[in-house]
């Protein structure tokens, strides 16, 4: 799984594609790994979910580890813009109490960095 | 086929509270309010047809015990939990006190799923037959040391029915009380063991007390073949999925989530969910069940699973 990212100021914003499913966890997972390593001096990580139609439980314990490790680094991780189903899984695995969700990209830098939101803002 | 449950609660048995009964009976009278119930036969349809599940019954508190019936003489029984002594008066009250013989697989010796033996009457009565099967090397002394004192007041050796442990290893095939019954290794504190139960072409996969690590793919491989296209796969959803892979990881259990996937990825034709968290009242339980169907719903591919939640008095005929 290839992973378009965007920086605003500070914070990286992290686009997956598609189903985040047995089959592509591991790719999500590696192609993760970079942006957290890089996410030690504290700058948030959002992860844009629009393009995800579907995450399965393998995926969301991704997110997850992904979570735990950015909290132990000190960075905010949060997810945003989840389509209708994905949503849907969220809540029933309760990942939406264990994780920061924002409706939308702009609330999710408006939450994490107001510099991140600014630089949206001028793009 | 017939799967009967006597026993569904995870971890500990729990009762009903008064409170709860009193905002069951709230609801059911004023869902009734002016609907003339004024016969028995009224009130039982009402009760029956129009109240919510989580209304007019409860999943019921009891620890572990599902009952496999193949229309065979003998008793085929998956753990010992609490409900084993709702089962065990209810064969002494329909079949008298002996010559009765009972099978009973056992998931692993957790005090949930052994705690109704020693209230299991046919146990203590001559003439009766009990075969513990298990896969641990602690089967028999699990089950004499929970009876001794100062645990228990009557001890093992006053047990007068004919008790035996069978030792079985995982991964083989076995033919037992008609059954062909093959036990998989779960994790679990102390392992746990599931089975696939087969007989005259109906599967029932018993899975409790199991925490899939969905991270391992030959782990998640396996547990589909042991699952695979089962019609009944009775599985452990205490935890939601955000607990059992975060606070609650290492726990030993695992989720309605799980459940959905591992049973569309086997083909399995129906999940029932099992061994339910004991904070959890009858209307938790409820929404559990509705999200799991919605789930299953949302994320159908071309195999439907049929989704149930267990309670204490469920019958499932395959």
């Amino acid at each position: 799984m290839e992973l378009v990212s965007k920086r605003f100021a500070d914070t990286a914003v992290l686009f997956p594609q598609g189903r985040i499913d047995h089959a592509t966890a591991e790719q999500f997972k590696a192609a993760l790994a970079p942006y957290l390593a890089t996410a030690a001096g504290r700058d948030p990580v959002v992860i844009d979910m629009t393009g995800v139609e579907y995450i399965s439980s393998v995926g969301l314990r991704v997110l997850m580890l992904a979570s735990k490790q950015a909290k132990a680094q000190g960075c905010a991780l949060a997810v945003c813009g989840l389509q209708a189903v994905v949503r849907e899984i969220f809540e029933i695995s309760r990942f939406n109490l264990v994780l920061q969700v924002f409706p939308s990209l702009r609330e999710a830098l408006a939450a994490l960095s107001t510099e991140a939101l600014a630089a949206f803002g001028a793009a | 086929m017939l799967v009967r449950f006597w026993g569904t609660r995870g971890s500990i048995p729990v009762a009903m509270t008064s409170a709860e009964v009193k905002r069951k009976l709230v609801t059911a009278l004023v869902a009734a309010a002016g609907r003339g119930l004024d016969t028995p036969g009224k009130a039982r349809a009402f009760v029956e047809q129009e109240l919510d599940f989580s209304v007019s019954h409860t999943f019921g508190g009891n620890s572990s015990c599902v009952q496999i019936e193949t229309g065979g003489p003998d008793y085929v029984l998956c753990d010992l939990g609490s409900g084993a002594r709702v089962f065990g008066n209810n064969v002494l009250a329909t079949g008298g006190p002996s010559g009765h013989r009972f099978h009973v697989f056992m998931s692993h010796l957790h005090w949930d799923h052994i705690m109704g033996f020693p209230f299991f009457m046919p146990a203590y009565l001559p003439g009766n037959h009990v075969r513990i099967y298990g896969c641990h090397d602690t089967l028999e002394e699990a089950f004499r040391r929970q009876n001794a004192a100062p645990s228990f007041p009557v001890d093992f050796s006053r047990m007068n029915a004919q008790i035996e442990f069978i030792r079985l290893e995982p991964e083989r095939d076995y033919d037992l009380a008609g059954l062909r019954v093959r036990a998989k290794r779960q994790h679990h504190g102390g392992d746990s063991y599931g089975y696939r139960l087969e007989y005259d072409g109906k599967v029932v996969v018993y899975s409790t007390d199991s925490e899939h690590k969905q991270d391992d793919p030959e782990e998640v491989k396996a547990f589909v073949e042991f699952f695979r296209e089962a019609d009944l796969v009775i599985f452990d959803a205490q935890y939601s999925l955000a607990d059992a892979v975060s606070v609650k990881e290492d726990w030993g259990h695992s989720s309605n989530v799980v459940g959905v996937e591992m049973c569309q990825l086997a083909r399995a034709q129906r999940l029932c969910l099992y061994h339910h968290e004991p904070i959890f009242d009858d209307e938790r339980i409820a929404t559990l069940l509705a999200e799991t169907r919605r789930l299953e719903e949302i994320t159908r591919g071309d195999h439907r699973v049929e989704v149930q939640a267990a309670y204490d008095g469920l019958e499932i005929t395959l």
